[in-house]
């Protein structure tokens, strides 16, 4: 009865849980090192993280980051050092997600968070500015009226930089070699990322 | 006289007679959109838990306002007529493969005989003597929307949809009128409520020794493949096979006439469930609850509804089942199983049926009948299937 072997395989279905998340209300979990939107990240004590030296924007292939770095005003610093971001844009119509720009940044200011979820009505939208990109002072990213995420989908937000050992030397594998951040501290090290030496 | 067989008309037609009949059309137009609503949904939800999916979960409770709103958003949509249609015809076609949908559900018994407002009348819409014709011709006519649609478009494509369609629903028509008589001769009546009250409830071994899809098992098998071949159903819905063509007959319907194409072919599909049903299955005959009084309103009323509605729903299951179970035949399949297979098996299960009646008037030995007619049956469907071409032989003096 070969040809009717599918009512058996029909009906076995009919016991298993569906597969189907019902997003928006519910949303599967993302990738350990996800690419989402940018923050602007900052220190414990509240001062930026961005030192306006334009790595980011020189590494960028799609050329979508803009960034002027200007000298901390003595009286009133925005970063610990001497010079600080004074204008710093993405724009998401050109922004392909590749974290280069994380990777370059020398102050681990410019992370990738798992949120990908927006969509603009205007195109002067796509263009974020440290309005926006900066995280607020708990520490959260900012959202936008055009974003669609909740409270919590922000916390993983520098996944990169914990998941891999510091300088790619195995010897500094668990070890924290980042500075803390503005309402997490010092995040922990993300562990199980090991491979064979083989490979 | 079509209505006369109900107990309603005894005492002649007066108004309230005429009230009655007229609520009891409502009430059956207004079931049987009902039931496709619902069948389409639970349809939905069914394919989608064999596909280990959800299905329509959000217009409503488990979303069984989907098809209401699907149905609204038809309502609403531009409808289109080529410029090439006939337009008059165009706009017929969708009502006329309706309204023998409808027409055909009238005949079947929805449960027993019920008194409204001091009338004794049976709880369906009419009882006609030829009942069971009238089924068939219902069929038949509903075959004209399919042509007709298709051929007014003015298009090319509709009109070879539309040839196939009715192919396919002529050769399934002869199996279907053959399985039909497995059951007439057990019978002996075509009145809908004969064949129910032949197929009465005398106990729990009823189920197997008054119902009719014992005696007539392969008549039963045949009428299931028949009438889904018909209604144009999965696995028969070549037609108008959505993964694979853009429609059949009714390509260049839009809007609330395309929607209307559906209705009929979903209320085709509950009219023959339920003519299964009432065929086979003893229509609304089942066990009463025996602490109530036999004439009270549960006993009279609410039981024999529930007992048909139980088995149509199993019976729609099916369908649904072997929707998602099975893949789609081939143009020359369909044709090979309806004129080389169901054909003649219906024909000669109604010939061995005949004889075994005969044989029980007769008082003739009925160990002996039964084998020879079974082995007479199967030389004749040996002999006939050596006559047909065997797969790539063709049939010369044809050409």
């Amino acid at each position: 009865m070969g040809k009717f072997s599918g009512f058996g395989i029909t009906l076995k279905q009919v016991f298993k849980k569906p597969v189907t998340t019902r997003y928006p209300k519910e949303k599967r979990p993302k990738p350990e090192r996800f690419h989402g939107r940018h923050v602007l990240n900052r220190y414990e004590d509240g001062m930026e993280k961005c030192i306006g030296c334009e790595l980011c924007a020189g590494v960028c292939p799609a050329r979508c980051i803009y960034v002027r770095g200007a000298d901390n005003p003595p009286d009133a610093p925005v970063s610990p050092g001497e010079r600080y971001g004074f204008v710093y844009e993405i724009n998401y119509l050109r922004c392909i997600h590749c974290d280069l720009c994380v990777e370059a940044c020398p102050t681990e200011a410019i992370t990738e968070t798992k949120l990908f979820e927006f969509s603009f009505a205007h195109r002067a939208d796509a263009i974020y500015t440290k309005n926006e990109l900066l995280v607020d002072d708990e520490g959260h990213a900012k959202r936008q009226p055009w974003e669609l995420w909740l409270g919590g989908e922000d916390d993983e937000t520098s996944a990169w930089m914990r998941a891999t050992s510091p300088s790619g030397a195995a010897a500094y594998e668990g070890r924290i070699v980042w500075s803390s951040e503005l309402g997490v501290g010092y995040r922990q090290p993300e562990q199980g990322q090991r491979r064979k030496k083989a490979d | 006289m079509i209505l006369a067989a109900d107990p309603l008309f005894k005492n002649g037609v007066d108004g309230e007679v005429v009230l009655i009949v007229i609520g009891k059309t409502l009430v059956v137009f207004a079931l049987l959109l009902v039931l496709v609503l619902l069948y389409i949904w639970f349809m939905r939800k069914v394919i989608a838990d064999m596909q280990n999916r959800i299905g329509p979960a959000t217009a409503g409770p488990f979303g069984v306002l989907q098809t209401l709103a699907d149905g609204i958003k038809l309502f609403f949509k531009e409808q289109s007529i080529p410029d090439q249609a006939d337009s008059f015809v165009f706009k017929l076609a969708p009502y006329l493969s309706a309204l023998p949908a409808f027409l055909a559900f009238a005949i079947v018994p929805i449960g027993g005989e019920v008194s409204i407002a001091g009338h004794q009348t049976y709880l369906q819409l009419a009882d006609p003597e030829i009942g069971v014709l009238l089924l068939l011709a219902m069929s038949g006519i509903g075959l004209y929307g399919v042509m007709l649609a298709g051929w007014s478009s003015g298009s090319k494509y509709p009109l070879l949809g539309s040839v196939r369609a009715s192919a396919q629903l002529i050769s399934y028509e002869a199996a279907f009128s053959l399985a039909i008589v497995g059951v007439l001769l057990w019978s002996g009546t075509l009145s809908t409520r004969g064949i129910v009250n032949g197929q009465a409830w005398t106990g729990w071994d009823s189920f197997a020794t008054q119902w009719y899809w014992a005696p007539a098992s392969i008549a039963f098998v045949i009428f299931i493949i028949a009438a889904i071949a018909e209604t144009n159903h999965p696995p028969f819905d070549l037609v108008e096979a959505e993964q694979e063509l853009v429609g059949g007959f009714h390509t260049e319907y839009t809007g609330i006439r395309f929607g209307i194409f559906f209705l009929a072919e979903f209320m085709n599909l509950i009219t023959m469930s339920a003519i299964a049903v009432t065929l086979f299955l003893g229509g609304p005959s089942g066990p009463s609850l025996g602490f109530l009084p036999a004439s009270g309103t549960v006993n009279a009323w609410i039981m024999p509804c529930f007992w048909f509605f139980l088995k149509l729903v199993i019976l729609l299951y099916g369908t649904v089942w072997i929707r998602a179970s099975l893949p789609r035949l081939r143009y020359d399949q369909l044709m090979d199983l309806g004129w080389k297979w169901l054909i003649e098996l219906a024909f000669l299960w109604a010939m061995v049926t005949g004889i075994i009646i005969i044989a029980k008037q007769q008082d003739w030995d009925l160990l002996l009948v039964v084998p020879a007619a079974a082995l007479g049956a199967l030389a004749v469907l040996g002999f006939l299937r050596l006559c047909m071409p065997k797969p790539g032989e063709f049939m010369d003096e044809v050409y």
